[in-house]
């Protein structure tokens, strides 16, 4: 029986590195202050965070401002804990951008005054929610 | 007038289908147990309650669709999914773009495998349909729509818009039905979004007929027997399936501005992880088939790819995956009825396989390194550790909901570059893969020792090692890794080649099967490796100008600015971007958006000026869906015009913004794939303050930075669109403004009518430009022209030039072929014992 212990003990062995790896690259949810204070512990780790965009007394949407070549942008997002935060993207805006409800940002501080986010994720207003009608029919 | 008439059907016939399934389980059962004399009515009784279930699912279908052609707005699923512009093909997206219509279409796709199997068996039909209809009846409750106080069970497609919403139009007229539907998201208006839906839920529903056969075989205690119906169908799950997974992924690559085909989105990788279970279940049940080995290997992984079928469905549906994904359903709240659903069929699963588990016959011996069952059930190892290496941390948002359900908190995400983190594991084993599936099929053939391997591998080796070489040198392959995975591929190609040779020249091409997928495995393998290891982003800032002169600078900038006219450099080609184009039906080429003028009308305008030999200047013209701007961008290479690109835009105010797709120029050896990342919005423009301009017939001067001509001006007879009185005086002036090497000529009129002085003024938005007449000084010989300015027409645009992605297109195609051949190879095995008699 021994060589199928040898691959039984070498399946275990790869799943148990595919588990650590799992943990071990998993990025986590986290506030702007709990990012800013991973930064200053030295982890560089890209992490995730939910906010929505700053909007002024209006509901407009403030604060994006677009370089002038188009093909980035810094903007102020707005965290659950009520955290404003200037966010540079490498990115062009994306185009429902300013209509999205929430962002959800990947990446980390490069300083205190600004979080570089590789990836955005946005969730914008859903098809199913909705409820008005009379825009669209009349 | 409110037609509630087809909902009311549509609704009737889900109860009724949702009843006849649960009616044909419970007669089934009784068919299975009746004894000799009782069979025949049972049979027949069984038989008619499935087919009642079946052509009321049918009529559900039809029912939807006949809302959604027939532009009922007064449902809210053809409101929120349609819309009058749509063409007939677009309808049947629409059709399943919300989940209720997916989930009929899985229904549907499983009443006529029902039928099938009904008429392809004999023995295995009463089992086997009981565990169908049991799966209907769970599927059809999804759109069942019945609340019962609390409890919601299912969510309808044909309640209709007033009971959908809490719209106030409804108070005031309870039969208003709105005009026109919000319509089809734009990233769904694609061919390939019209056939990849149904053909990846075929390929969910055709898991469940292995999966049936097995509860069947369990249940009727034929633990091995059942191996052998359901292996064509696995197969057949496995190439539908697949072929599924592809073509979302080319949907992908041709639609979304992803970048690529494949994202390891988590919506992506709930299919692909039962997909590599499916595969591996096929290779184990063969080998039992040969050699009565891996029967309860065999069994584990048939149930396992079912339930991640179900759990697919589940992660991607329930709304769990939340801002996890960029394309994940909403919770319809039905995510509890879909883990019942889950669980439900894990637990008679488990509970028939724990209790036949002792009887299942498995071999004692161990397995010889020189036997084939050896290297098969690495593979299946190898495939099995892949599909947890995906599966666990797409499951995190899972974890996460499970964890708060219980009160805890935990923050866990996806990790954050999801492409690299599965990469570096997926890529290796896919080498392995690779390596097992070619000494895998020598010892398929032929009983090997240690001296025969070495004989029959030394010469594909060879000749893998110099085909390789060569690619290596030519394509300037480089880097170690993947080197590796060039030798990997090739090695699979080549040996697999010398086997199918073998088998062509010895028998017949049905026996193929096995050694054509894994061809097409290998140059997968490859494609993958060149398109994606290799894609090279060639639009980046070349001009050496910065613009903020900080660390952002330091930043890769993979997108490019272009003006409109103005040349860029980029790579190889000078790029010229030329302003916005619309389809115009009857015209085979795109036509410049600035000869168009939308009536108001849906998808119709009017031509301001002639076009070739297509339309006449006052024509009315029908466009394609009229949201969609191309953006024309010409490619030049050594001053000459090699081809243009159009990457579309659609601007859809109701679905809310903009959508861009790309466009691809594809050589045999590699694509330049283009889209627009953002673009100018003129719509409503913030113009600068006057500038005033006095300026003499035949003089030169600067607007802007544009280098403009005054070349004189002339006295009108007529105004188009403007009647002329008697001692009216209109005078038109005609200016020429250069902008690179396009010259445009702008025309601004001043009337003067009974000392009043009216402006016509001329915009011209790709240059941003308002130019209007203000004043004429004869006595100076002067006219004034007042200058308004926003800005240039620009796109930004991405180009990624992706080598050798023909190879993996090619490889999936050979692959779909193989198991294509493997079908009709293993249904013949078993009809040919079904009818002596035996199954």
């Amino acid at each position: 029986m021994k060589k199928g212990h040898i691959i039984g003990l070498g399946i275990i062995a790869i799943a148990i590195v595919i588990i650590m790896t799992s943990i071990g690259d998993a990025s986590s949810y986290e506030s702007f202050n709990t990012a800013w204070e991973m930064k200053e512990d030295g982890e560089d780790k890209a992490i995730h965070v939910v906010g929505q965009l700053k909007k002024d007394g209006a509901g407009q949407v403030t604060g994006i401002e677009v370089r002038e070549d188009k093909t980035s942008f810094t903007f102020m997002l707005v965290d659950n804990e009520g955290t404003e935060q200037k966010v540079f993207y490498n990115e062009p805006v994306p185009a429902d951008f300013q209509r999205s409800e929430q962002v959800v940002v990947i990446g980390s501080y490069r300083d205190k005054d600004i979080f570089v986010a590789d990836k955005i994720l946005m969730k914008c207003p859903s098809k199913y929610q909705e409820t008005d009608v009379q825009a669209a029919g009349m | 007038m409110i037609n509630t008439f087809v909902g009311n059907l549509g609704h009737l016939m889900t109860i009724v289908a949702f009843v006849s399934a649960l009616v044909s389980a419970f007669a089934y059962i009784q068919y299975f147990q009746a004894n000799e004399i009782d069979k025949a009515s049972w049979r027949r009784f069984s038989r008619i309650s499935f087919y009642i279930h079946a052509v009321s699912t049918a009529l559900i279908a039809f029912s939807l669709f006949e809302i959604i052609y027939n532009h009922r707005y007064e449902y809210f699923y053809a409101y929120s999914h349609s819309s009058k512009a749509l063409p007939v093909h677009y309808m049947i997206s629409s059709f399943w773009e919300g989940q209720e219509g997916a989930f009929i279409l899985w229904a549907f796709w499983n009443v006529v495998l029902g039928v099938i199997l009904i008429h392809t068996n004999k023995f295995w039909e009463a089992p086997v349909m009981v565990v169908f209809a049991l799966v209907q009846a769970f599927l059809v409750s999804m759109i069942l729509g019945v609340v019962i106080g609390d409890l919601k069970i299912g969510s309808s497609p044909f309640i209709l818009l007033r009971d959908a919403t809490q719209a106030p139009i409804f108070e005031l007229n309870p039969d208003f039905v709105p005009e026109d539907g919000t319509g089809l998201n734009p990233l769904l208006q694609n061919i390939w979004m019209v056939i990849h839906p149904p053909t990846l839920f075929m390929g969910y529903a055709s898991t469940l007929i292995p999966f049936a056969f097995l509860i069947g075989g369990l249940v009727t205690k034929r633990y091995s027997e059942w191996i052998r119906p359901a292996l064509p169908w696995a197969i057949f799950s496995a190439m539908i399936l697949g072929m599924g997974i592809i073509m979302g992924a080319y949907w992908a690559y041709v639609t979304l501005n992803f970048g690529g085909y494949w994202n390891w989105d988590p919506v992506e990788n709930a299919v692909y992880v039962p997909w590599l279970i499916l595969v591996a279940a096929i290779h184990t049940m063969i080998t039992f088939k040969k050699s009565a080995t891996a029967l309860k290997t065999s069994i584990v992984l048939v149930i396992l790819s079912f339930i991640l079928v179900l759990y697919a469905t589940f992660l991607v549906r329930s709304g769990v995956l939340g801002d996890a994904s960029v394309h994940s359903f909403t919770d319809l709240g039905l995510s509890g009825q879909l883990l019942v659903y889950m669980l439900f069929f894990m637990v008679i699963a488990i509970f028939l396989a724990a209790r036949a588990w002792k009887h299942i016959p498995s071999s004692e011996k161990e397995a010889s390194v020189y036997s084939r069952e050896f290297w098969i059930f690495l593979g299946a190892v190898t495939l099995g550790l892949m599909s947890f290496q995906v599966i666990l941390p797409t499951s995190i948002p899972a974890w996460n909901a499970l964890v708060e359900s219980f009160g805890g908190i935990s923050n866990m995400a996806p990790p954050a570059d999801q492409v690299e983190f599965y990469t570096k594991f997926q890529l290796w084993f896919a080498v392995v893969i690779a390596l097992l599936t070619a000494v895998g099929q020598f010892f398929w053939w032929q009983k090997m020792d240690k001296k025969a391997l070495k004989e029959a591998l030394v010469t594909p080796y060879v000749i893998s090692v110099l085909l390789s070489a060569g690619v290596i040198v030519l394509a300037k392959v480089y880097d170690w890794k993947y080197i590796i995975i060039v030798l990997a591929g090739m090695f699979t190609i080549v040996a697999n080649s010398v086997i199918l040779a073998r088998l062509l020249k010895k028998s017949t091409f049905k026996l193929a099967g096995g050694s054509l997928a894994h061809i097409g495995l290998g140059m997968i393998l490859i494609g993958i490796m060149f398109s994606s290891g290799y894609s090279d982003v060639i639009s980046i800032n070349m001009s050496g100008l910065t613009y903020s002169n900080s660390w952002e600078d330091e930043m890769n900038k993979e997108h490019v600015l272009l003006w409109i006219n103005k040349p860029t450099q980029m790579k190889d080609y000078t790029v010229i971007y030329r302003g916005r184009q619309k389809k115009v039906v009857g015209v085979p080429e795109y036509v410049p958006a600035k000869l168009l003028e939308s009536t108001g009308n849906v998808n119709e305008a009017l031509a301001l000026a002639d076009y070739k030999d297509y339309f006449k200047k006052g024509d009315i013209v029908k466009l394609v869906l009229e949201e969609n701007d191309y953006f024309k961008i010409d490619y030049y290479q050594n001053e000459t015009l090699k081809f243009s690109l159009a990457p579309m835009s659609q601007f859809n105010e109701s679905m809310g913004g903009l959508i861009s797709s790309p466009d691809s120029k594809i050589y045999l050896n590699r694509d330049l794939y283009t889209y627009v990342a953002a673009m100018n919005d003129y719509a409503d423009p913030d113009w600068k303050e006057d500038e005033n301009y006095e300026v003499s017939p035949g003089e030169q001067f600067h607007i802007a930075d544009f280098v403009t001509y005054f070349d004189g001006a002339e006295v009108l007879k007529e105004i188009e669109g403007y009647t002329l009185q008697e001692g009216d005086v209109a005078v038109k002036a005609k200016l020429r403004v250069l902008d690179y090497d396009v010259e445009k000529l702008l025309e601004p009129t001043f009337i003067i009518r009974n000392n009043q002085v009216g402006k016509l003024p001329v915009v011209d938005t790709e240059l941003g430009l308002k130019v209007s007449l203000e004043n004429i000084l004869p006595e100076q010989n002067k006219f004034v022209f007042k200058v308004n300015q926003y800005q240039k027409d620009y796109v930004v645009m991405k180009a990624i030039v992706k080598p050798y992605i023909n190879v993996l297109w090619i490889g999936t195609i050979i692959m779909l072929i193989g198991f294509t051949v493997a079908i009709f190879r293993r249904f013949d095995e078993f009809a040919k014992m079904r009818d002596k008699g035996m199954e």
